[in-house]
């Protein structure tokens, strides 16, 4: 009855009975644009907060509690501030590409939005070449990172921006094929396939070893994708104060900063929906009861549940651990974590001929 | 032209010839640098060619302001130099004086006088850890060495008066006598520390990442390290005796059971774990000390104004950086006619360029958490 | 053998990854170990130690009478010249002349709180209080006058 779907049904219906068929596509793509702002808003809010708090939690303080009830306003103020700055740009900048590249960074999150399925039948566009379609947007996030670091005639920038070049190039290869682990099991590249193959119990339960070795690998080059620690190197502040994005301040850094939050999101909801079902609720065999209880909690709350567990995870990670040197990056992207993860898709593609999942 | 200026002016532009080396400057306001340490870094991609450290932003002249002061007033200015370490910088001066004047210090207070020094110790290494882990890229050590060098530091406050620059030692003694509360406390901060100590390694002393950060990174042979006069935990990474506790024992330090840490691994991890297994020598000493406080004065009978005896008078002591000299000269006045000390972090400096050469720029962030670098205490 | 050290290899490396892991998940979840002091809210159960150095004051008793006799040793003691002692002289009842202080001031701005003072006063007149929120918008605020108006030394105290 509530179910994100059903309201999707209800407007669209509506429209098409108010409208003609032309002006309701019009309009519905300026709700799901207007839809997706308001979702990247929301999550650079929480996102934020939830960083700082899980921070302060394994660091052994109390994170923001001064803004609004329990801080939760904490991200609006910041935000606020940050929109008041002002948003310099250096002597001897390239200034066009100074000032496009952050916007370049938020529009490859924002592509990214259109093939994930945020509950039952609720996607913006389900296309048949889902999961590659995304692996092919994302890439385009490092030209955002090397425009930044380029254009602001800065050596630190340069720095990071090469870095991150170097990073996002090589780890792409084993998300990519820890990726390529799951579509060799279900056969399909469209996500609603790959979420309803998963119907009789998700991936990660069913796939066995081959499918926990790509989950790990998988975690781990999006992390290092999204240039998150240990894998921060593109804006290692110890090292190169802030990297890229030095120069940057008020809302173009604010943009980045956001990025950042929104890829970490997108992809965990990736991950989520390959490895952990999606919006799929937990199933176990016949156990009916069980399963029936599970089904009434809602599709969109599992998806969600399951990205933000993955989003802890990779949090987690940055505060824990410390940051590898840019050798020692690549080292394990080329020596450990490629060979491993081929070796890998050859044992799933067995698995799969064969058919050795249930 | 001013000289810094000049400096910057010749190797600023961006890519040198053909080499394509270039330069940046790291500091004097750097996350990395702890302070206002201007470091010229001549790279070749990520490789680190030449590292040129630029000195003087935070030089207070403490040497010259020492003049003016009479041998009572001088020793509060030390405090600033390795704040760190304040304890044992006022030890360092309190000794020479007291060599001066052939004052002898009351068993209780020699006792008293060694306690703080190794509190301030395993505080000061706590600061470290928790910085060096920070210098690598991961955030919660800091906040985790600083739950229990905050207990070290409430120690000294309810003693000493003062959290960082505690002034507490004077010549013929200690000011006050220990608090009534002292070795209570003293004894929760022990058992806190036990409780907490595995929890280090487990963060951070074991983890892979780190270990493949530090390991045969920053390489320095003990020639080198006697050459260029590294003392400390620097130079006990590297195989070199130097603990001056042991070399030339001050106060009861020879009638104390602890162990001298030595290292043969010569790189960065070496110098690490040095440190870690300092800190554990620390806390035995206290615990030998603090159950056998002797009974008596905290302070030798000293004359109001002070004067030493014409002539030219050096102690050292062992900080925990490494050795701190300090050379007086007098005049027979009531202030010093010239103060020279010969502070650790300066020449632990020197050698950065060293061991830096040839490694990533990753590395000598590494390399400057294992030098362990007080800024105020190389300028002075 | 090259595989199994490198399997070896990786394991290894994962378990002290968990390892550090385990640790961070502790404190996530057990928030008593929390040890922050929330300071401006916690003002009423605050405790300063009570040989804190704050600031420099002179006690003075409930018939506003001081223990300064105006010696100066203080002012000699103090390595920046924190303190100035401003002298009068008294008429006793004899109709001798006496020194005594008309004001003592205290720089608070130029203080380090190296207690040194305190320690040269003979006849215990100046001692360190805890206060520590010395922050004010005018610097000439922090020049103070130690002896209350109007007092006089104790009697007693040479």
């Amino acid at each position: 009855m509530w179910s994100l779907a059903h309201i999707a049904n209800e407007i669209h219906q509506w429209l098409n009975n108010t409208f003609n068929p032309t002006w309701t596509l019009i309009i519905e793509m300026v709700l799901a644009g207007v839809a997706v702002i308001g979702l990247f808003a929301a999550l650079g809010l929480v996102l934020v907060l939830m960083e700082r708090r899980v921070a302060a939690w394994i660091q052994i303080r109390l994170g923001p509690n001064r803004v609004g009830p329990l801080g939760l306003l904490q991200s609006m103020a910041d935000t606020l501030k940050l929109i008041v700055k002002e948003g310099l740009t250096p002597d001897g900048a390239d200034k066009v590409m100074f000032n496009i590249a952050p916007f370049i960074a938020m529009i490859v999150a924002m592509l990214l939005m259109a093939p994930i399925a945020f509950a039952k039948d609720f996607q913006l566009w389900d296309l048949n070449i889902g999961v590659l379609y995304v692996t092919a947007v994302s890439s385009i996030m490092v030209i955002s990172i090397l425009m930044a670091g380029w254009s602001s005639n800065n050596k630190y920038s340069l720095m990071g921006a090469m870095r991150s070049g170097a990073q996002i190039v090589s780890y792409e290869l084993s998300a990519g094929l820890s990726i390529m682990t799951i579509i060799v099991l279900t056969g399909s590249l469209q996500v609603s396939d790959i979420i309803q193959a998963q119907s009789n119990g998700w991936w990660i339960f069913k796939g066995h070893l081959p499918v926990w070795i790509s989950f790990i690998i998988f975690i781990i080059a999006v992390t290092a994708e999204t240039n998150r620690a240990p894998f921060d190197l593109a804006e290692a502040e110890s090292e190169l104060t802030a990297g890229f994005h030095t120069e940057y301040s008020g809302m173009k850094f604010a943009l980045f900063f956001l990025a950042e939050y929104i890829n970490v999101f997108i992809v965990c909801a990736i991950g989520a929906t390959l490895f952990l079902g999606g919006w799929m609720p937990l199933h176990f065999g016949s156990n009916n009861a069980f399963n029936n209880a599970m089904d009434y909690i809602p599709s969109s709350v599992w998806f969600f549940g399951k990205t933000f567990f993955l989003i802890f995870l990779i949090m987690w990670f940055r505060w824990t651990f410390p940051r590898l040197r840019i050798d020692q990056l690549l080292n394990l992207e080329w020596k450990y974590l490629l060979p491993i993860s081929m070796f890998n898709l050859l044992l799933a593609t067995a698995m799969a001929i064969l058919g050795w999942h249930f | 032209m001013y000289r810094e200026t000049e400096i910057l002016q010749q190797t600023s532009p961006g890519i040198i010839g053909e080499t394509g080396e270039f330069t940046i400057n790291v500091g004097p306001q750097h996350p990395a640098t702890h302070g206002v340490l201007h470091l010229v870094i001549t790279l070749s991609g990520e490789t680190i060619k030449k590292v040129e450290p630029h000195l003087g932003y935070i030089h207070r002249s403490i040497e010259k302001m020492c003049e003016s002061l009479n041998y009572r007033q001088f020793i509060y200015v030390t405090s600033r130099m390795d704040y760190l370490s304040a304890h044992i910088n006022n030890h360092a001066c309190a000794l020479c004086v007291e060599k001066g004047l052939q004052i002898e210090v009351p068993p209780r207070a020699q006792v008293i006088r060694i306690l703080m020094d190794e509190l301030t110790r395993v505080a000061s290494h706590e600061l470290w850890w928790g910085a060096m882990a920070m210098d690598l890229g991961a955030f919660t050590p800091f906040f985790h060495a600083f739950r229990e060098r905050e207990s070290i530091n409430e120690i000294m406050e309810e003693t000493c008066g003062a959290r960082l620059t505690m002034n507490y030692i004077a010549p013929g003694g200690v000011v006050q006598d220990l608090h009534p509360d002292f070795q209570r406390r003293v004894k929760e901060f022990l058992k806190l520390y036990k409780r907490k100590i595995h929890e280090y390694d487990e963060l951070v002393t074991g983890n892979i990442i780190f270990q493949n950060r530090m390991k045969g990174i920053g390489m320095l042979s003990a020639k080198d390290a006697i050459s260029y006069g590294v003392t400390g935990p620097a130079a006990r990474g590297s195989n070199v005796s130097s603990d001056i506790r042991k070399i030339q024992p001050y106060e009861i330090y020879d009638k104390l059971e602890f162990d001298e840490v030595l290292e043969t691994g010569c790189d960065s991890f070496a110098r690490y774990m040095v440190r870690i297994r300092e800190m554990q020598q620390s806390i035995r000493i206290i615990e030998q000390l603090i159950d056998n406080i002797p009974e008596g004065d905290f302070q030798a009978k000293t004359k109001a104004v002070l004067k030493l005896p014409k002539g030219e008078f050096y102690t050292r002591v062992e900080t925990a950086r490494g050795e701190l000299g300090v050379y007086i000269v007098s005049e027979g006045g009531t202030t010093p006619y010239r103060i020279k000390f010969r502070s650790p972090g300066f020449s632990n400096l020197s050698v950065l360029d060293h061991i830096a050469r040839g490694s990533k720029i990753g590395d000598l962030v590494a390399m400057m958490g294992t030098l362990d670098l007080v800024i105020p205490d190389i300028d002075r | 053998m090259f595989l199994t050290d490198y399997i070896k290899d990786v394991t290894g490396a994962l378990k002290s990854l968990a390892t550090g892991m385990k640790r961070t998940l502790y404190y996530f979840t057990h928030h008593k170990e929390i040890i922050t002091e929330q300071y401006p809210d916690n003002r009423a159960t605050l405790v300063m130690a009570d040989r804190f150095k704050g600031e420099v004051v002179m006690p003075h008793d409930e018939k506003n009478e001081h223990r300064c006799t105006g010696c100066t040793a203080c002012e000699l003691a103090c390595p920046n010249g924190t303190i100035k002692v401003v002298t009068k002289f008294d008429i006793t009842p004899e109709g001798k002349k006496k020194k005594a202080i008309d004001k003592l001031v205290y720089h608070l701005e130029l203080c380090t709180m190296c207690n040194l003072c305190v320690q040269a006063c003979p006849s215990d007149a100046i001692k360190m209080a805890q206060t520590f929120e010395h922050s004010v918008f005018d610097r000439s605020k922090l020049t103070k006058i130690l002896n209350n108006p109007g007092s006089k030394i104790m009697e007693g105290v040479e």
